[in-house]
């Protein structure tokens, strides 16, 4: 049984509107599927239902314009399937386009900022530590949990929506401190026992992580104590890709880490083999192989990581051929092109995509040849999405092997 | 066999049994509902029309979505049977179910019943209430 605040009972009753109504209806079963006792309001919602995925992805959001809906809390919208600001990268079907242009106008009709990014987190504004929210994207919603503390449980498709159309959530996951301890101790190699590269370490970690303790909430060990949040932001995308990763706590790091009871957990150890078995499962282009696009951001860049990006590209040209994408956020596409210390990025012809992501919009022209990444989410989902061969690498060597057209030692 | 049914439909169809859990967003192609996940064991296998039975659901947030899309195109499958409840996989049931009517049973068994689910088998489903109960066809 769920006991209904007057909030939940006067949105039910059609108080706040129809679609409102509608949406707290959906709610109910949904929180009964899930046992709750009882609701929470939210402070922020992120919608992931506004990538474009065919037909039903309009219907469902339509009814709710159509009821005259209006979110109640602050709410941003994930990625689209389309970077709509370039149509001449796009090569998939034409009718994407304006498919994509109407679902991100529909949600703008009921009051969804249109920050197309899977990054909500790289904002100026983000949650704050015990906030409840209510996000979608399975990367945004490990790192909320895990790096901001927010609250968020792992909301799919309408889910979302319904939230952000009713300001509250069922009190269940991840919302409640029960969900939120750690289940098992992970421990990982340190980084120079693993002899991987820094920003491969990350990337292969959480790809691990997934993959031996799925779902389950891990508390890691042997990781940096300087763990940047873009090396935090690589590896929950890779476990949320692998194993459903929803919150990790990361020793000495992370926010809820220091308050976790670890002594009577199971204990789970992870060899320097595991990570580079798991890298050759994630890389099986071979050297010497063609290349066709080096892609980048998945999840979207941050400002820091162009810096990194660009500081590495000083003097360096691709390959004929070779074209490099980046995905990001409108806000921070917007920092790079007014900033002239990016020149490096220009000059080696870098091509910022915003709005989307290079593993889902159909943006690499050239047929052939591997695509190098140095995201083990895209390696993970891309072959399947995009039909193409992936590798997973450095930083570094992806760049190498732009610079030989040809996959890199 | 009796389930607890996390959301509601009759369903009747032949089991497709995953040992490794699967995503269906980026893991099943939704033009021809065959499985696409590149690092799945039963890849090609196609999940339209049948009782799709694995340990627990894995992945992207974008999983209801493709449900419902399958479900809007008729090649979703008639139900899903797992072993621990899977809030993404339920929302894009209980919209499938609000949008288009169409009723897409998510059954939670304990792992010694949801082991004894064999490969190919046909079996009917029918919920009542937070109850559902399994039978051979």
């Amino acid at each position: 049984m769920i006991d209904l605040a007057p909030i939940d009972q006067a949105l039910l009753d059609g108080a706040h509107g129809e679609a409102s109504a509608r949406a707290m209806a959906i709610l109910m079963r949904y929180g009964q599927a899930a046992d709750a006792t009882r609701f929470v309001s939210i402070q922020s919602a992120h919608i992931d239902g506004c990538l474009y995925h065919g037909p039903s992805s309009i219907d469902f959001v339509r009814r709710f314009v159509d009821l005259g809906g209006r979110v109640r809390v602050p709410t941003t919208l994930n990625v689209a399937a389309v970077d709509v600001t370039h149509p001449e990268w796009h090569c998939g079907p034409a009718e994407l386009i304006p498919a994509q242009s109407e679902l991100t106008d529909l949600h703008e009709q009921l009051g969804c900022i249109a920050t197309l990014t899977c990054a909500p987190y790289q904002r100026m504004l983000r949650p704050a530590l015990g906030e409840h929210i209510a996000w979608a994207e399975s990367n945004a919603i490990v790192f909320a949990n895990s790096v901001l503390g927010a609250r968020t449980d792992r909301y799919g498709d309408f889910a979302d929506l319904c939230a952000a159309l009713t300001g509250r959530v069922p009190m269940v996951g991840l919302h409640c401190d029960e969900n939120r301890r750690a289940q098992i101790v992970v421990d990982m190699p340190t980084l120079d026992a693993s002899s991987i590269a820094r920003d491969l370490y990350f990337a292969v970690a959480g790809y691990v992580l997934g993959l031996r303790a799925p779902g389950q909430v891990p508390f890691l060990r042997g990781l940096p104590l300087d763990s940047s949040e873009d090396e935090l932001k690589a590896l929950g995308a890779a476990g949320a890709s692998s194993g459903a990763l929803a919150l990790f706590h990361v020793e000495g790091v992370t926010p809820e880490a220091g308050k976790q009871a670890i002594d009577d957990l199971p204990v789970l150890s992870v060899t320097p083999d595991d990570l580079t078995t798991a890298i050759a499962s994630l890389c099986p282009v071979g050297v010497g192989e063609e290349v066709a696009a080096i892609c980048l951001g998945t999840p979207h860049y941050s400002i820091r990581e162009f810096r990194t990006l660009n500081a590495a590209l000083v003097d360096r040209r691709p390959a004929p051929g070779v074209a490099m994408f980046v995905s990001t956020s409108r806000e921070i596409a917007a920092m790079v092109d007014a900033d002239p210390a990016f020149a490096p990025l220009r000059d080696f012809g870098a091509n910022i995509v915003v709005d989307a992501c290079t593993y889902v919009a159909p943006i690499v022209r050239r047929a052939d040849g591997a695509i190098l990444t140095t995201s083990a989410k895209y390696a993970h989902y891309g072959p399947g999405n995009i039909k193409r061969r992936i590798g997973l690498m450095t930083l570094e060597r992806c760049l190498r092997s732009a610079e030989l057209g040809t996959v890199a030692p | 066999m009796i389930g607890r049914a996390l959301t509601a439909g009759n369903a009747n169809g032949t089991v497709l049994k995953l040992d490794v859990p699967l995503s269906f967003w980026g893991g099943v192609d939704l033009h021809s509902g065959a499985i696409i996940d590149q690092s799945h064991p039963r890849r090609g296998a196609a999940i339209a029309g049948r009782v799709l039975v694995m340990p627990h659901a894995r992945g992207s947030s974008s999983s209801s979505s493709a449900l419902m899309e399958l479900a809007r195109a008729g090649i979703a499958p008639v139900a899903i049977v797992m072993q621990r409840h899977d809030p993404i996989l339920v929302i894009g049931s209980l919209v499938a179910a609000e949008l288009y009517g169409i009723e897409i049973p998510i059954v939670l068994l304990g792992e010694a019943d949801w082991d004894t689910l064999r490969e190919d088998e046909i079996i009917t489903i029918a919920v009542s209430g937070d109850e559902a109960v399994l039978g051979s066809a």
